[in-house]
C-alpha cells in the first residue's frame, strides 16, 4: 500500500503537496480545537487548569506515536536497507524530542496546582523522561558517528531498544500506583471526562498529529536533498 | 462566548500555552530552514553536475 513511498522521487512528488496539506489541516483543526477549548466551562474539580489538558495530553500521545514511527522506520532501515526509511527515522527524532519535552513541561505546569508539586518520580513521569533520553541519545549517537551507514545502524538498534519503553509509559499508571491519574481516554466504560471536553480534545489530538505529519514530511524532504547533495559532492570530487 | 479567564491558575495555564507556541515555532522554523538549506545545496550540486533542478 505504501510501496510508492520507498521510491525517493515518488515520495518527493507526494510530499510536495502532502506537507502543506497537513500543515493547513493542522492550523484549521488547532483553531477549531482552541475555540471549543476556551468556549468550554471550567472543570468542576480542576477549574481552569483543564485548559492545560488540551495541549498536554496530545503532546504526550504524540511523543509515543512519534517514537513508534521512529521504531518502525528504524526497523525498515535496518532490515531492508531502505534509505528513505533511514531518512524518516532521522527526521522523526527531533520532532519527538520536542513533543516529549513539551509533554513534560506542560505536565509539570499542570501538576503543580493539582498535585502540589512540579515533579515526582512516579512511574509515568519517569518513563516519559526516559523516552526523552532515548530521543536525545538517538540524536547524540547520530551526531557522534561520522560514517552515515554505521550511524544509521547504531541509531536503529538504539531506537528498537527504546521501543520497549513504550508499553511501560502507556501502562505505567495501571502497573504501579502513581500520582499521575489513570487512563482518561481509554478508561473502562468510555472516556472519563465531561462530554463537553471531548470535541476540543479530539480536535487537538488531530491537530497535533497533522502538524507532526507536515513537519515530518518537510524534514524527510530535507534529508533526501541532503543525501542527494552529498552524493553529488562525492561524485564531483572523483 | 470565549472565556479567557484562567482565574488563580493563570500563572500555570498561560505559561503552558506560551511554551507550547514557542516549541512549535522552533520546530516549524528549524524544519523549514533545514529543508531550504539542503534543497539549495542539492540544487547547486545538480547545477554543477549539469542536471535538472530537484523537485
Amino acid at each position: 500500500m505504501f510501496a510508492f513511498l520507498y521510491n525517493p522521487d515518488r515520495f518527493m512528488a507526494f510530499s510536495r503537496w502532502g506537507a502543506p496539506l497537513f500543515g493547513v489541516l493542522a492550523v484549521l483543526l488547532g483553531a477549531a480545537g482552541l475555540w471549543l477549548d476556551f468556549a468550554a466551562p471550567p472543570d468542576y474539580q480542576q477549574g481552569y487548569t483543564i485548559h492545560i489538558m488540551f495541549i498536554h495530553v496530545p503532546a504526550s500521545m504524540l511523543s509515543l506515536f512519534v517514537y513508534l514511527c521512529l521504531g518502525v522506520a528504524s526497523f525498515l532501515g535496518l532490515v531492508f536497507r531502505q534509505p528513505l526509511a533511514e531518512a524518516a527515522a532521522r527526521a522523526a527524532a527531533p520532532l519527538g524530542a520536542g513533543l516529549t519535552f513539551l509533554a513534560l513541561i506542560t505536565g509539570s505546569l499542570w501538576g503543580k496546582p493539582m498535585w502540589g508539586t512540579w515533579w515526582v518520580w512516579d512511574a509515568r513521569l519517569t518513563s516519559e523522561l526516559v523516552l526523552l533520553l532515548f530521543y536525545l541519545g538517538y540524536m547524540a549517537l547520530q551526531a557522534a558517528i561520522d560514517d552515515e551507514a554505521r550511524a544509521a545502524r547504531a541509531c536503529a538498534i538504539l531506537a528498537l531498544v527504546g521501543v520497549v519503553n513504550l508499553p511501560i509509559v502507556v501502562f505505567s499508571v495501571d502497573w504501579w500506583n502513581t500520582l499521575h491519574q489513570g487512563s482518561t481516554l481509554f478508561a473502562k466504560g468510555g472516556p472519563a471526562m465531561a462530554p463537553v471536553y471531548l470535541p476540543p480534545f479530539f480536535l487537538m489530538i488531530l491537530a497535533y498529529t497533522s502538524a507532526f505529519g507536515s513537519l515530518w514530511l518537510v524534514r524527510i524532504r530535507g534529508e533526501v536533498w541532503r543525501r542527494r547533495a552529498s552524493v553529488l559532492a562525492v561524485r564531483a570530487a572523483r | 462566548m470565549l472565556d479567557f479567564d484562567a482565574g488563580k491558575y493563570g500563572p500555570f495555564v498561560w505559561p503552558a500555552y506560551a511554551i507550547t507556541a514557542l516549541i512549535f515555532a522552533v520546530m516549524i522554523a528549524d524544519s523549514l530552514l533545514r529543508a531550504r538549506r539542503w534543497r539549495n545545496a542539492a540544487r547547486e550540486a545538480e547545477k554543477a553536475a549539469g542536471k535538472d533542478r530537484p523537485s
